[in-house]
């Protein structure tokens, strides 16, 4: 496929491994910020690619991982309704609530369907009138546009049983959260480039500034991930702290501004928890009160649950960028994708379940 | 959740909501996409498409200029000889 094949060639990824080789004079720690960014890497083996001592750790950026507890339990709450039909993308299915899953509860009964896109929720609504339909509305700047269209859509049609159970989540505030860490070990950062396709990357310019940091834009395919970490290593080593742009096909540096201006007409940004780190603050959207009869937190008036998170579970410190999966006991033995105890492990796009499905469970870590 | 594949335009038209549409082909898979952001794309252009929108353009232009800067990295060295430093065994990319 036009460009995606061009960016696997192994020659350039080979030739950009030794220019990271020939470049790196001692021990860096990078993190890539999108889990689509950790799913490649461990598909493509790219970190064992990295010469010693260069490190990738894996960051936040899997919205299906960090959504909170309390806001599955929620989404559970909502899905067991008879008047609801609640709809979800695919990977929300089989994240663990406290007490089940989407899953299990469409096998009980409750009718939930899995949706490509907002705009096919738009749909079910329009042609189910007599029902509630509820989309699970999670993600980070990159889905934010579609989502907004959904409700937008809503609003300007008038579907009045459409709404959104939001918990959309911004990584700039997460960057800022993990540099400021006691524990954060990470020296540079591989920057979400879908995310910035669509906010570009202005607002990453006052982080490097503030904590002198290296973050570049960086694209999802081999090449892309290895000429990123080439770039943050070149800075590292040159004592620079800039923001770059690896993915410059895609991504410009003010984004996408018609998406962004109707993003910013239907949220507004709001402290949000998320799954394993805790509350940051401003690191959210929820809908504005415009909207409201489109915000299913408030059609519903579910009530503020408060929910525990197994306690062997280390998800939290593998999204800081601490801890790998093989570190915790439970990775590969009680915790697998069939049975997992915390959301890394679900999403494909969880540093765990990306471990594990490509055998990295069968490693000792290096 | 953020993954994003780029498909080239095959159809330009008003969605039956008012919504700029159209489908986009993804190297055989043919999808309907909204393309409410992407106001300029032109049919034959490829847009990255996430759940079903057209975030933006791909840039053809700057795709083969960094493209051609990716081809030359190294390559000197190999004109003047110079022997890069091994990378690291890869079991899915087999060596230059």
């Amino acid at each position: 496929m036009k460009y995606l094949d061009e960016y696997r060639r192994g020659e350039i990824v080979q030739r950009l491994a030794a220019e990271i080789a020939r470049t790196v004079t001692r021990p860096w720690v990078l993190m890539e910020m999108c889990g689509g960014q950790t799913h490649s890497i461990v598909k493509y083996g790219i970190d064992r690619l990295l010469p010693e001592g260069i490190e990738l750790v894996h960051g936040p950026g899997c919205p299906v991982c960090v959504t909170a507890l309390e806001t599955i339990d929620k989404a559970h709450a909502i899905a067991r309704r008879p008047d609801v039909i609640f709809c979800s993308f695919g990977d929300m299915l089989r994240v663990p609530g406290s007490e089940s899953d989407l899953l299990v509860l469409k096998s009980r009964g409750a009718d939930i369907r899995v949706v490509y896109s907002p705009v096919d929720a738009l749909k079910i609504a329009r042609e189910n009138p007599d029902k509630q339909v509820v989309f699970f509305a999670i993600g980070f700047e990159t889905t934010a546009p579609a989502n907004a269209m959904a409700v937008w859509q809503a609003h300007k049609q008038g579907i009045r049983n459409f709404s959104a159970l939001v918990s959309h989540v911004l990584v700039p505030p997460a960057i800022s959260a993990i540099l400021e860490s006691p524990l954060n070990r990470v020296q540079g950062f591989l920057g979400p480039g879908h995310v910035c396709t669509v906010v570009g990357y202005r607002e990453y310019e006052p982080l490097v500034e503030r904590y002198r940091v290296p973050i570049v834009v960086t694209g999802f395919e081999p090449v892309d991930l290895l000429e990123g970490t080439l770039m943050a290593v070149r800075q590292l080593e040159a004592g620079r702290a800039e923001v770059e742009n690896q993915y410059t096909r895609v991504v410009q540096r003010d984004g996408n501004l018609a998406a962004v201006e109707l993003v910013h007409r239907i949220f507004e940004p709001c402290d949000r928890k998320w799954r394993g780190v805790g509350n940051i603050p401003m690191s959210g959207y929820r809908l504005r009160d415009e909207f409201r009869l489109h915000d299913a937190e408030r059609v519903f008036a579910v009530e503020e649950i408060s929910a525990q998170e197994p306690a062997e579970c280390i998800a939290g410190l593998i999204l800081q960028g601490v801890k790998k999966p093989h570190d915790c006991p439970a990775f590969g033995k009680t915790c697998t994708p069939q049975h997992p105890l915390g959301a890394t492990m679900v999403s494909a796009e969880g540093a765990c379940a990306a471990y594990y499905a490509y055998g990295r469970h069968h490693v000792q870590a290096a | 959740m953020c993954l994003a594949i780029p498909g080239k335009v095959i159809e330009i038209a008003d969605g039956a909501d008012g919504m700029r549409m159209g489908r986009a082909n993804f190297g055989g898979i043919v999808k309907q996409i909204c393309l409410e952001y992407t106001p300029d794309v032109n049919l034959g252009e490829y847009v990255l498409v996430h759940v079903g929108f057209a975030l933006g353009k791909v840039d053809e232009e700057e795709a083969l200029r960094t493209y051609k800067l990716l081809e030359e990295i190294g390559a000197l060295d190999e004109l003047l000889g110079a022997e890069p430093p091994a990378p690291a065994a890869c079991p899915i990319f087999p060596p230059i």
